[in-house]
């Protein structure tokens, strides 16, 4: 009733071209960016930032990363958190190296070296595809786990192998406490979501979609392959490193090389299954996704009056993380961003049948 | 021959590899002979695990990630079913639990799942895995358990009159070499020579040509999930014995990608060869190797092993993609 587009006439290009066409969807977003930086800051607990609002943005960038390349490159990645480790250490030993230097350059560069990395084993992208691919990414996670835990240059020889990292200050603003970091993750996301956005609806992102959907028919049409491919491999890449960077700094403090295992990898494409492949929101539904439930897994039994042991817990968490991503690639292989389409456009004709 | 020639160049490589520490008398003939039976004592177990794989890839198309949670699963439903019973009923109860996981995972996954991508089916497959690591543990436990087969430990001195100091065999690695044998016979004949067996190669030829002269397709893929299932029952005991029972088994079944990677998917001897090539490869890579690399890169010690195999797989893939048995068919672009 409430939700309908008739009567908002595009004028103009700009007014074509925009990102959300719908008046309601804008004020809807506005809305949403108040609360998200003005009201939860001022509500939420430091439980709340630390347990679920921190590694729920810093997921969604990863999220957003990996779906930029699984989801719209159709280059299946299972050792993406292998970039999201090489984000972390190279953002640790930029910032231990050169302590002068700005937090946000600091991500960027760290970011760029992870592109780097990526594109490296994003070359056998270009021979082979699919399954075969499957491995040569996992290469990429097991060579990264080992590198950080032995080569004692990347962790600046710590007896344990573990590192840590000081507090980030940046044009002399300290962000120490959660509401800080969480404004500041907040304000990254939203730029690197527009980014993203913009390139995926631009010819790059186009290529990158036809070279999923049918490859040859891309190249006939023009799209060199190896430009496709290895963009989408340097910006994914990119954001996962970044990612890992805002996850070893603001979210750990302190990370020892396993932190960034096959585990973190898989989750990460989990996320991108059930909140939806080719979908920056679906990004989002994905990560929040996956941060609640185990918290929620975590909750329940003690809210239910249900004493059950944590191994068990654990165990649950696994079968139900397996038993959805079959229920999802059956029933809606598009993820919640699917289901959250069709609810849109049901509340387009509601009250009315059609 | 100009198109072999990487593949020739990285076979070089590999070779010298191979024979370096004994060339250049880095390490005395007998403990260089101790150690390439131990990676290939391990390479036969990565062929199991690696042939569970191509089995599945080459009758369904799908890459089933599940394997290594499969052999987990099996391994544990032994080892504590033979808490309880005799080691050969804990055996058949077990295989008879894997076939019924092969007839509900093709029910509830493979066929609503199916004409889909095979990254798609991956993923489910993934799910699977995921499914059964929690299963397995929350039916059967998740501590570390042991398989008892009985067989003598201790390890045993042969060839001590040819090498000072001879060379020190583990008993159970050879019954666990002629049982993967065995098994890989019976495995061969199963599709050689009966009416199912011929089917499966069918259906693994073609589907639809298959399907069209009457081969039910359902269940020849029930039955390639079984035979999968019943051959990582096999992985799953013999590595048991070995390690212990416990979850990092599922972790290490991964290495048979890069063995199927090697080997070629589709190829059973492929699997075989892929395993073997592996398990050498990583524990020559692991003792030779892995100290000559700590001391000239100042590390915090080896473990070279653990991305050994992948990083083979991956140079593999550049230089001959299909694999060294595999079909000949991957469309460039």
């Amino acid at each position: 009733m409430f939700y309908r587009e008739n009567g908002q006439y595009k004028t103009t290009y700009a007014a074509d071209q925009q990102m959300l066409p719908i008046l309601q969807d804008r004020v809807f977003m506005a809305g949403l960016l108040v609360v998200a930086f003005v009201a939860v800051p001022f509500f939420a607990s430091d439980y709340l930032f630390l347990s679920l609002l921190i590694p729920f943005l810093i997921l969604t960038l990863a999220a957003i990363g990996l779906n930029l390349l699984v989801g719209y490159c159709g280059q299946i990645s299972i050792g993406h958190a292998a970039f999201m480790a090489v984000g972390a250490y190279a953002a640790y030993n930029i910032a231990l190296r050169i302590p002068q230097l700005n937090f946000l350059v600091v991500l960027v560069l760290a970011g760029l070296i992870a592109a780097a990395v990526g594109m490296l084993f994003g070359v056998p992208s270009l021979r082979i595809k699919g399954l075969y691919l499957a491995v040569a990414t996992l290469a990429a996670q097991f060579f990264t786990d080992w590198l950080f835990a032995r080569v004692k240059w990347f962790t600046d020889y710590a007896s344990s192998g573990s590192v840590s990292t000081a507090p980030i200050v940046m044009f002399g603003w300290t962000i120490d406490t959660p509401v800080k970091k969480y404004c500041f993750l907040l304000a990254v996301l939203i730029v690197f979501t527009l980014i993203a956005k913009n390139l995926v609806r631009g010819h790059i992102g186009r290529a990158w979609m036809a070279m999923r959907d049918m490859d040859v028919a891309a190249e006939v049409i023009g799209i060199r392959p190896v430009y496709a491919k290895l963009s989408a491999f340097a910006v994914s890449s990119f954001y996962v490193g970044v990612a890992g960077a805002l996850w070893g700094f603001m979210h750990l403090g302190s990370w020892e090389p396993l932190a960034f295992n096959l585990t973190l990898s898989l989750n990460l494409l989990f996320m991108i299954i059930i909140g939806g492949m080719g979908s920056l929101l679906g990004s989002y539904f994905g990560a929040a996704f996956i941060v609640m439930l185990p918290i929620l897994l975590n909750q329940l039994p003690t809210l239910l009056g249900v004493p059950i042991s944590t191994a068990m817990i654990s165990h649950l968490e696994l079968m139900i993380f397996g038993a959805l991503i079959v229920f999802f690639l059956i029933v809606e292989p598009h993820g919640l961003a699917r289901l959250w389409a069709v609810g849109k456009e049901k509340l387009r004709l509601w009250p009315f049948p059609h | 021959m100009k198109k072999n020639l990487p593949t020739f160049i990285l076979g070089i490589v590999l070779l010298t590899g191979l024979v370096a520490p004994l060339a250049t008398g880095a390490s005395a003939p007998g403990f260089y002979i101790e150690v390439l039976l131990g990676g290939l004592m391990a390479g036969v177990l990565y062929s199991l695990v690696a042939l569970g794989f191509a089995l599945i890839f080459k009758a369904s198309g799908v890459f089933n990630f599940a394997q290594g949670a499969m052999v987990l699963f099996a391994a544990l439903a032994v080892a504590r079913l033979a808490e309880r019973m005799p080691l050969w009923v804990a055996m058949l109860l077990a295989t008879a639990i894997m076939i019924v996981l092969a007839w509900l995972v093709e029910r509830l996954v493979l066929r609503p799942l199916v004409n889909q991508e095979g990254v798609a089916l991956l993923m489910a497959t993934l799910g699977v895995s995921y499914f059964l690591d929690g299963f397995g543990q929350t039916v059967w436990g998740s501590d570390i358990y042991k398989i008892e087969l009985g067989i003598a430990k201790e390890p045993v001195m042969i060839l001590d009159q040819l090498f000072q100091g001879g060379i020190l065999v583990n008993k159970e690695d050879f019954v666990a070499t002629i049982a993967a044998a065995a098994l890989v016979a019976s495995l061969m004949l199963f599709f050689q020579k009966t009416a199912t067996g011929r089917a499966l190669r069918a259906v693994a030829d073609d589907h639809q040509a298959a399907q069209s002269i009457g081969i039910p397709l359902n269940r020849i893929w029930v039955i390639v999930w079984s035979v999968a299932g019943i051959v990582a029952l096999v992985a799953g005991v013999i590595w048991g014995s070995k390690l212990g029972v416990q979850f990092s088994l599922s972790q290490v079944a991964l290495k048979a990608l890069p063995v199927v990677i090697l080997g070629g998917f589709t190829s059973v001897a492929g699997a075989i060869v892929g395993g073997l090539i592996i398990g050498v490869g990583e524990k020559m890579a692991e003792v030779f190797l892995g100290p000559v690399m700590v001391k000239a890169f100042d590390l915090a010690g080896g473990g070279i092993e653990n991305w050994f195999a992948y990083v083979l797989a991956l140079l593999f893939l550049l230089v001959r993609p299909e694999g060294l048995f595999g079909e000949k068919h991957i469309d460039r672009v």
